[in-house]
């Protein structure tokens, strides 16, 4: 009977993972404070471990589990527990609701889902919140992850997320603020941050910067689910396409970008028959939408041209890189980073020849924050190998190689290196 | 982890009947939640096995069967392939797909787990990727 038991709970709880996003967004709605949203989702999940054994899962369980936690936020409001203010707020609501009949609420919360469930990822993101918080909240309240999964996901400790996710809480409810969608000149400048830690979560995956693996896809379909929910929530936004399409198209790479043993393996490298073709379908689909909508000159659209120009070469040595160059000097003059001016190095190294990519490469030396950035030694030594500067290029690789945090690429580097040794 | 949802054919789609506003709407309705929850791939119906055909193989030989075939059990008209974290939820969206029978009749669907690159282990892949790195180092 205990593994019975077992085996109802994770139903349950997989249930619950594909409701709770939206389920802590029209809590939030209601009782205008993200922290008590997700305590009252909780708390209605535990109603749900002990009715659902008996009862089954409720055909409408999204209804089921909200009507459970406005109960409880009714419980939580006759102990006094919650604020005057929101007494009234909560107060209003639920004698609203209580009025309705079970399928016109059901509907209402239908209707106000999907901009809830928007709310949600904008408060996540909020620029007041590190970025580093922002990530933890938006993996936890919209990517439905426990404390637990997030802190194995970043290698950190559990109570460290913890912290990081209950501070993220106080803040937002100290500063008051307001669980609506941002607009005017705001809106671009808090979309931005949305697609950043989407972004940031997807990079952590795709090239963790610590610890033994390489990789960490678990994170990689984490964004990308991210990015495809948002993709649903904002149909109209090209930047929105524009990163998903980037997403897709570099996740249809994972399983070649691995070898047997763990190691990286480079995408000229790659064999590319393990590529996914149903994630380049999908990204060059979402590509066709974001240029559509006239996102052409977005810069994560921009970034998914580039790889779609990988995506769409059978073999490493038909890539198109006199392509990628120019869509880097596009991208270099909308953005104009140092980590776009390092790729643009390398596709002119690779279009117009090692000596044209190095000219771009060697001035990012200066850049303070690359003296300890190793993908800048990586690259330079790459394109020193190839003038035949091995020496040079030995040096730099060592370099990268005592850079990078990543145990995998730090092995990688100092093969590369031994290889310019070897070669004298 | 993915999944395939099966969509198992019925004499109404073999006979090339389209589904019904209705039932069109819930299907749409159905992807559609699937869609917000970012747990879509891919989904899509298949003309009845009339418009199609079967390769048999005996060895090397093979010989084209044009259909319609019959046992319709056997046959599916459609399917919806899904991304999600877990077996169980895989479980929950197909316990949520819409009966794809027209109204009041029967219908089945059958889900099933893909395969994924690691499931494969070592094999002829790997080694082409042991010779890559030989050939790298030499």
């Amino acid at each position: 009977m205990v593994v019975t038991a077992t085996a109802v709970h994770r139903t349950i709880e997989a249930v619950f993972r594909i409701e709770q996003a939206r389920l802590i967004a029209g809590l939030t709605r209601i009782v205008r404070d993200v922290g008590q949203a997700e305590e009252l989702a909780q708390d209605a999940l535990v109603v749900a471990l002990e009715r659902w054994p008996d009862s089954g899962v409720p055909d409408n369980p999204g209804a089921w589990l909200m009507q459970a936690a406005k109960r409880r936020a009714i419980d939580r409001l006759r102990r006094g527990r919650m604020l005057e203010r929101k007494h009234e707020q909560l107060g209003r609501e639920l004698e609203a609701a209580q009025g309705r009949a079970v399928a016109e609420l059901e509907a209402a919360l239908d209707d106000d889902v999907g901009d809830d469930l928007l709310r949600l990822v904008f408060i996540a993101c909020h620029p007041l919140l590190s970025t580093d918080a922002r990530v933890a909240l938006t993996l936890r309240l919209v990517g439905g992850l426990t404390t637990e999964e997030i802190a194995r996901a970043y290698l950190v400790p559990e109570t460290t997320i913890a912290q990081r996710i209950v501070r993220a809480k106080r803040t937002l409810s100290e500063a008051a603020v307001p669980f609506e969608l941002p607009r005017g000149a705001d809106r671009a400048e808090r979309l931005a941050s949305v697609l950043e830690v989407i972004y940031l979560v997807f990079n952590e995956g795709y090239a963790a910067t610590a610890g033994e693996d390489w990789m960490r896809p678990a994170l990689c379909e984490e964004a990308l689910r991210l990015g495809r929910i948002l993709a649903r929530l904002m149909p109209n936004e090209p930047e929105v396409h524009g990163l998903v399409a980037l997403l897709e198209i570099q996740s249809s790479r994972v399983a070649a970008r691995v070898g047997p043993r763990g190691e990286p393996v480079l995408l000229l490298d790659q064999d590319r028959r393990r590529w996914d073709p149903l994630l380049i379908r999908r990204g060059l689909a979402a590509l066709e939408t974001a240029e559509r909508l006239g996102g052409a000159r977005g810069s994560y659209t921009l970034q998914a041209k580039v790889a779609s120009c990988h995506a769409r070469a059978r073999r490493a040595e038909d890539t198109d890189w006199s392509r990628i160059a120019r869509l880097y000097d596009e991208l270099a003059s909308i953005v104009g980073s140092p980590v776009v001016e390092l790729n643009r190095g390398v596709a002119h190294g690779m279009a117009f020849g090692p000596a044209a990519g190095l000219a771009i490469v060697e001035p990012l030396a200066a850049v303070p924050s690359f003296k300890a950035y190793h993908l800048l030694p990586s690259v330079r030594g790459d394109l020193l190998a190839k003038l035949g500067r091995r020496d040079e290029a030995r040096s730099d690789f060592e370099r990268a190689a005592s850079l990078t945090r990543n145990a995998r690429e730090r092995m990688l580097l100092l093969e590369r290196a031994a290889a310019c040794a070897r070669q004298d | 982890m993915r999944f395939m949802i099966i969509v198992k054919a019925t004499k109404d789609s073999e006979a090339g009947v389209l589904p019904a506003e209705a039932d069109m709407a819930k299907m749409a309705e159905f992807h559609e939640e699937l869609a917000k929850a970012g747990a879509l791939l891919d989904a899509s119906g298949l003309r009845a096995t009339s418009m199609g055909w079967r390769v048999k193989y005996a060895g090397e030989k093979r010989t084209v069967i044009d259909g319609p075939f019959t046992e319709s059990k056997e046959l599916i008209a459609g399917y919806t392939l899904i991304q999600v974290k877990s077996r169980e939820e895989a479980k929950e969206w197909a316990r949520r797909f819409p009966n794809p029978a027209p109204a009041g009749k029967e219908g089945e669907i059958e889900v099933r787990q893909l395969f994924e690159l690691e499931d494969f282990g070592t094999g002829d892949a790997v080694e082409r990727f042991k010779k890559m790195e030989e050939d790298r180092r030499s």
